[in-house]
């Protein structure tokens, strides 16, 4: 059957890419200045200390026997331990990873709640005022770095109108987080029924999530359009049309529905995006996510939590865009049924 | 009904302008800055937009007018040298890859393929982190994870031209030099890559200015518009708009401009890549 | 006799970025019942804009600038839009040229056809798609169920032609244009389609105009024929006539190009192209590529005159030399 031809090939074109992944973020690594065993030793330790840790560390070893070590660690979801925090970076990671997927999360849905919509409404009333300012908005919004969006929305918002709450992480500082469920807060919080949580939150996520949103809903929007457009002047909506169906019901029933599944490729970028955003936006925030967790480790020279962020950020790159191609085959009956 | 045309044309002519005013801004910063850049004014800190410092001062007292216009030469050099040598690297690499085929090709793509997994941005970092803070290795970072971008611009055109070129080789007695190939074949991929690396200009800035913004990349006392917004960000909850503003909005114009530049050049130089307008 | 479509001076108007395109420019014809008239002209001629315009699909920067079209008693372009909503598919239906792009790529094409019988007919979807599968069975589509749970990728394109067909016919529509029906079908798949038609009208009572831009299928199905020309309708004649003595130099052309089994002729391609519709010149934009063009074809654009029964033409030629000319 074609479609199943064509999930196994995307799978097992998968099996290189990560391969080259492990391998560069390696190589990063191994080239970073400064002797990790050193840091891990402390500064007042002898030689021969420094010497016994290498060696422990396997960092005596050929290059190809530590690459090796490295990657059979990973397989067992060993990544090393941080010198900063001295806990094995997985631990760190499991701590960290919710904090970025509740941001990425929302700013994800940010971004499609209203760059959809806008890049919709572009389309089917092209050249209007709406439509150049939907543009504009987006040609100005792909120029606008991140961190700037999120120090202004700050200034405005907390500083000017006092309706956001201080970039200080993720909740208030004198509320609970909820029980840890997912690690999610606003999905715990309301699972568990704990509205103050909850609404602190929300709160705090407010700020963090439009900044990012806002960041990743240009390609969205433009993509949406240009799609919706093409749609709109096909042959099959004219005969939808001709057959009687109202205007409204063809556009926003037939057309919408085909141009969303185009859209589904877009998320693997976006995705990349989102992950790029997230370091930024984590820092203007202080929001204790992986990104912030990379950059604090990078000032520290701390080998393991960088290279971990960068494999971690790669190999998810890579599912998601696995994901997104056979999600699109899936979605789209041309490629399902070969 | 000309008018879009116009419009648009307008606008890049506009946003041309906008290049052309920050390029000259950074070539003349020495004579066009009120102040050194690096001169401290303890009595002046902090203070907000006047007459005698139109941007304000930071906390040393320094004129952020000054700092602006000097960094924005790092942030242009940065840009340019980056998109040049990944421009020469890929295109290069492309036509190799390209022309000859085979395993080159196989390499190159593979090569290719392994940069493109990672989100630029993140390699850019990763690349920073690991060869250390310094402008250069800024460059070269930014410059490895735009190569990919010029490589497969140049293997498809090289692809596209050598299904006609060998067509007519084969015809013609005797074999056609190399040269003779590259010079029919490159004239062609010129238009796309222009309009590739104007684009790529706003990126790299953006890249750069992010990169500064958590520490990697440019070190004081060198300014650079993504730094001067991370001097600045720590005062914007108490108030303190104007180090954060200036820079952040300096970014954002010299990136939409080439932007503009570059759609403009898009619709011009090769209609093939125009999308639905 | 009175006709049941009445078209007077349909003109249509595109503005492009680089100005007017007068895409049809005073075309009148009207189509009698039970009679199947093809519109034929070369790409550009027209004659698919007009189609559009019976069903008022022109839409920015299109604009139907003037006209009248008389259906069923009442002026189409009159209507407020919602009335036409009720024609379209209901009372006028048009089969699109190049099938596959008309189909929607991601539904059924059962589904495509049931919904249509929900929406005109009101029946509930169990009802529409036992209708479904019996439209498609009599357009001649084998193993209807199977094929109704397919899309249209999946179907040749003569079976594409069909479910358009069946779309189209899903409601009894007194008029059915069919706009390149055979055009990319295999010759004896085109056959076939154009059997159909010619069947369906007969059962249905519908009116069928053909466009086409093959003068083999216009002498194959039709009862009359209208010659299109750089959107300007030169002649209209029944197809006896048309083919055996067709009065427009146009025409004449047309058919003295069509290739021939039964004796030897030379193939004489019409010279000139298809002028651009942007600005155009006045008068018969023929002019250029007429054999006999006066000085008055290029001042002034002819207009249809009655040169026989039921045959009119609109030339200033021909006028002249029969002696009907008003100047």
């Amino acid at each position: 059957m074609g479609f199943g031809r064509y999930v196994l090939h995307r799978l097992l074109l998968v099996v290189p890419t990560l391969f080259g992944v492990t391998l560069i973020s390696f190589t990063l690594v191994h080239v970073l200045p400064g002797n990790p065993a050193l840091v891990k030793a402390g500064s007042l330790a002898t030689p021969e200390h420094v010497a016994a840790i290498e060696r422990q560390m396997g960092l005596d070893r050929p290059v190809h026997v530590q690459y090796w070590r490295y990657l059979t660690g990973l397989l067992r979801a060993d990544l090393g331990e941080s010198s900063s925090t001295g806990r094995p970076v997985l631990e760190d990671f499991r701590q960290r990873v919710p904090a970025t997927l509740e941001l990425t999360l929302a700013s994800l849905l940010v971004a499609a709640a209203i760059g959809i919509p806008l890049g919709v409404l572009s389309a089917v009333h092209r050249d209007t005022a709406l439509d150049h300012a939907s543009r504009l908005l987006g040609v100005g919004g792909v120029a606008m770095p991140s961190f700037w969006t999120g120090l202004l929305l700050l200034y405005v918002f907390f500083y000017l109108l006092g309706v956001a709450p201080p970039p200080l992480g993720r909740i208030a500082a004198d509320v609970v987080p909820p029980t840890r469920l997912t690690g999610l807060y606003v999905i715990d919080a309301a699972l568990t029924g704990h509205g103050t949580a909850l609404l602190s939150a929300l709160h705090h996520l407010m700020l963090p999530a439009l900044t990012l949103g806002f960041a990743v809903m240009a390609p969205l929007t433009r993509m949406v359009r240009a799609t919706m457009l093409e749609i709109l002047e096909s042959d099959y909506v004219k005969a939808a049309w001709a057959a009687g169906l109202p205007r409204r019901r063809v556009i926003y029933g037939d057309a919408l529905r085909n141009a969303l599944i185009p859209v589904i490729t877009l998320l693997g970028v976006i995705f990349g995006f989102l992950m790029a955003g997230n370091v930024v936006v984590e820092m203007v925030f202080a929001w204790p996510g992986l990104g912030h967790y990379a950059v604090t480790s990078l000032v520290t020279k701390d080998a393991g939590p960088i290279q971990s962020f960068v494999l971690f950020v790669a190999v998810m790159y890579v599912l998601v865009n696995l994901s997104v191609d056979l999600l699109y085959g899936l979605a789209d009956p041309r490629i399902r049924l070969r | 009904m000309p008018w879009r045309r116009l419009a648009r044309n307008r606008l890049s002519f506009a946003a041309l302008g906008a290049i052309l005013v920050v390029t000259l801004a950074a070539l003349l910063a020495p004579w066009l800055a009120p102040y050194d850049p690096d001169e401290p004014d303890a009595a002046a800190a902090l203070a907000s937009v006047s007459v005698r410092h139109p941007l304000g001062t930071d906390l040393y007292g320094r004129d952020q007018l000054s700092r602006l216009i000097h960094a924005g030469r790092v942030d242009l050099l940065v840009a340019l040298s980056a998109t040049a040598i990944a421009l020469t690297l890929g295109a290069t690499l492309g036509a190799a890859a390209g022309y000859r085929g085979g395993w080159v090709d196989h390499l190159v793509m593979r090569g290719v393929d392994a940069v493109m997994a990672f989100p630029a941005f993140i390699l850019a970092l990763a690349i920073t982190a690991a060869l250390g803070n310094s402008t250069a290795n800024v460059v070269a970072a930014i410059a490895l994870t735009h190569v990919p971008i010029y490589t497969r611009l140049i293997r498809g055109e090289m692809l596209k031209a050598r299904e006609t070129e060998y067509a007519e080789a084969a015809r013609t007695v005797g074999n056609r030099p190399h040269q003779i190939v590259l010079y029919h074949l490159f004239p062609n991929c010129v238009p796309p890559l222009i309009v590739q690396a104007t684009l790529a200009m706003g990126f790299a800035i953006l890249t750069v200015a992010a990169l500064s913004f958590i520490g990697l990349g440019i070190q004081p006392p060198q300014s650079e518009w993504g730094q001067m917004t991370a001097e600045g960000a720590g005062y914007v909850v108490s108030g303190g708009w104007w180090l954060v503003l200036f820079p952040g909005f300096a970014i954002m114009l010299t990136v939409l401009a080439f932007n503009l530049v570059g759609d403009t050049l898009r619709d011009l130089l090769d209609p093939r890549m125009r999308g639905v307008r | 006799m009175s006709e049941l479509l009445e078209v007077h001076d349909l003109t249509v108007h595109f503005a492009t970025e680089d100005g007017l395109v007068e895409a049809v420019d005073n075309v009148s014809f009207s189509v009698r019942p039970g009679e199947i008239l093809g519109v034929v002209g070369e790409s550009g001629s027209g004659k698919s804009v007009t189609a559009h315009a019976l069903l008022r699909l022109i839409r920015p920067p299109g604009r139907i600038v003037r006209g009248e079209i008389r259906f069923e008693g009442a002026d189409l372009l009159a209507l407020p839009e919602a009335r036409m909503g009720a024609v379209r598919g209901a009372r006028i239906a048009l089969v699109f040229q190049s099938p596959r792009t008309a189909l929607n790529p991601v539904l059924t094409v059962g589904r495509q056809i049931a919904r249509l019988y929900e929406l005109h007919q009101h029946v509930a979807p169990a009802e529409a798609w036992r209708r479904t599968i019996e439209m498609l069975t009599l357009v001649g589509i084998a193993e209807p169920e199977r094929r109704a749970r397919q899309y249209a990728h999946q179907l040749s394109g003569g079976m594409c032609q069909r479910v358009m067909i069946a779309m189209a016919i899903a409601s009894s529509p007194r008029l059915l244009i069919a706009d390149e029906p055979t055009t990319g079908l295999d010759v004896s798949i085109a056959a076939q389609i154009l059997d159909l038609l010619r069947a369906l009208g007969r059962r249905t009572g519908a009116l069928i105009v053909l466009i086409t831009h093959d003068l083999g299928v216009v002498a194959e199905a039709c009862d009359r024929v209208a010659v299109m020309h750089a959107g300007q309708l030169v002649e209209i004649a029944d197809v006896h006539t048309l083919f055996k003595r067709p009065l427009h130099p146009y025409t004449q052309a047309l058919v003295r190009s069509i290739p021939r089994i039964d004796r030897e002729v030379a193939m004489e391609p019409i010279p000139g192209a298809v002028p651009s519709l942007l600005a155009p010149a006045p008068g018969c934009r023929y002019a250029d590529r007429c054999a006999r063009v006066l000085e008055v074809c290029r001042r002034e654009r002819p207009v249809l005159r009655a040169a026989g029964a039921s045959h009119e033409v609109a030339c200033h030629a021909v006028e002249v030399e029969s002696g009907t000319a008003v100047r």
